[in-house]
């Protein structure tokens, strides 16, 4: 088994999947105390369109996918909360399917065809690159170093928002970061498991994580923990089944899930 | 200046709609003030007017000598209760420390201070011995004096509670009452509630608020307040001594 990691790409994907699982494992436990896994979805969705125009304009992607990830997670988040008559998961409904829509128009616009478009949609670890993995590692220290800042913020916002904003801590910005952090990580997510896929990068680890601990630190460590043996898991299983990195690493941690849930109950 | 809140001539109106017409109201310190009234009657309004959460469309509101926003964080604030994930991650004590957020402000981590503020605020409610348990863990009650812990946290002055019992089972509602007049022999008392049987055993003042409030900075409501207040008739009961509240009749 050694042998397969002589290869740069298979370095590159196992470095780049370490380093996702720790994002996953710190931020996925507050996409599911807050309950924002389909915010998640939405946000992940939308920042298609981005994509799309990377292509339509002939740049990175991603670049755009974050401007695009980011819009969804401000939008999603005030649209609901201005008495619009909008409810969330109806936001969540437009911003998911028209981003989707204007990134599948872009890319129709361009010129040439579009090989790599599948990965976007379901990811593919071995085409990260060098600049990949760094871009990846900047993004997760940022957030990182966000949550240990605004740890005890994020319990309140998690655990009883509404005693919070009576407390005086301002709750509808916190949320509103808490979810552009959340775009972030969709953004650095794409590359490994795709824009369809990423919610359950997201939840899993977290969702088995809480099952077994009670604090929210050692949920983290679990996540983190889970999340390293899903990427490493999926890649070994992938390349030997020569099936897609993306799915076998979700269909990996889907099965320790339904395994963990009946043992748990 | 004994005087803890001082509202006068207060207007709170959401639209069109008059929430609270023309209130007036003097709380004294170690005052356990009762404020009752039927639902949508005004009563978690005028706690938020109190917090500084909600400003008045006329009239002035002193709490503690200042302003309500200057006065917040020295107030503990018991919320009405929310129906939050009885499976989250946290125990007792982390719960509790979440009331030190206002001295603490962001970024800050918890000191061993604050740690030690909330063990002793558990202790206060006499919870100190499951400070590690997990929240879902305890029943209604429990969770009630673990909240009361958390609104006791910052060493307030003052604590508003709204509708502190609800979620507490009838036979434990009577210790949870009198661990409250346990701490008002420290702390002046706002209470809210809709229970007027419960609130007028305990308290040592009432009032009535439906819109207009009633009161007379005693325990004694006029059968006419709480009828206007509630706009129907009402039985009187008598609690008798020295538990009586309302007048008898004639």
């Amino acid at each position: 088994m050694i042998e397969i990691f002589q290869y740069e790409f298979m370095r590159n994907a196992l470095m780049a999947g370490a380093i996702a699982a720790v994002l996953c494992g710190v931020i996925g436990v507050y996409v599911i105390l807050n309950r924002i896994v389909f915010i998640s979805g939405g946000i992940a969705h939308t920042a298609f369109g981005g994509i799309g125009l990377g292509y339509f304009l002939g740049k990175d992607p991603l670049l755009f996918a974050v401007f695009f990830s980011v819009a969804a997670a401000l939008g999603i988040g005030m649209i609901s909360s201005i008495r619009a008559r909008v409810s969330e998961d109806t936001a969540i409904g437009v911003f998911w399917a028209s981003g989707m829509s204007l990134g599948i128009v872009f890319v129709s616009l361009s010129r040439g065809y579009a090989p790599d478009l599948f990965d976007y949609l379901f990811g593919n670890i071995l085409a990260v690159s060098q600049t990949d993995v760094e871009l990846i590692l900047g993004l997760t220290l940022v957030i990182v170093l966000v949550v240990a800042l605004l740890y005890k913020e994020l319990m309140i916002l998690s655990f009883d928002p509404s005693y919070g904003e009576a407390m005086g801590l301002p709750v509808r910005s916190l949320r509103l970061l808490l979810l552009c952090m959340v775009a972030l990580s969709v953004v650095v997510l794409i590359k490994i498991v795709g824009i369809i896929l990423v919610i359950a990068l997201l939840t899993i680890p977290g969702a088995i994580g809480r099952q077994h601990a009670d604090g929210l630190k050692r949920i983290m460590i679990i996540s983190i923990l889970l999340g390293i043996v899903f990427v490493f898991a999926g890649l070994v299983i992938s390349y030997y089944l020569n099936i897609p990195s993306g799915a076998t690493i979700i269909l990996t941690a889907a099965a320790v899930f339904f395994a963990s849930t009946a043992v748990t109950r | 200046m004994n005087s803890v809140v001082t509202v006068k001539n207060l207007w709170v109106g959401l639209g069109e709609q008059v929430i609270l017409e023309d209130v007036n109201l003097k709380v004294q310190k170690q005052d356990f003030l009762g404020i009752i009234g039927p639902n949508g009657g005004g009563k978690t309004t005028l706690l938020k007017v109190i917090l500084g959460l909600i400003k008045p469309d006329r009239g002035s509101v002193r709490v503690l000598g200042t302003t309500p926003e200057n006065a917040r964080k020295r107030i503990g604030y018991l919320p009405q209760r929310s129906l939050f994930d009885q499976n989250f991650p946290t125990t007792a004590l982390q719960v509790v420390l979440m009331g030190r957020y206002g001295r603490r402000g962001m970024f800050r981590r918890y000191s061993s201070g604050d740690r030690q503020a909330a063990l002793e605020a558990l202790e206060k409610v006499k919870m100190a011995s499951y400070a590690q348990r997990a929240i879902g863990a305890f029943s209604g009650g429990e969770q009630q004096r673990i909240f009361v812990a958390r609104a006791l946290v910052s060493e307030p002055e003052l604590l508003l509670l709204d509708e502190p019992a609800a979620g507490i089972d009838a036979a434990r509602q009577k210790e949870f009452y009198e661990l409250l007049g346990e701490l008002n022999e420290k702390i002046t008392i706002v209470m809210v509630s809709h229970d007027i049987s419960a609130v007028s055993r305990y308290v040592d003042k009432i009032a009535c608020v439906n819109q207009k409030l009633y009161y007379h900075d005693s325990k004694e409501l006029v059968a006419e307040d709480i009828e206007e207040a509630y706009r129907c008739p009402v039985d009187m009961i008598a609690h008798g001594v020295p538990h009586r509240v309302l007048r008898e009749h004639d």
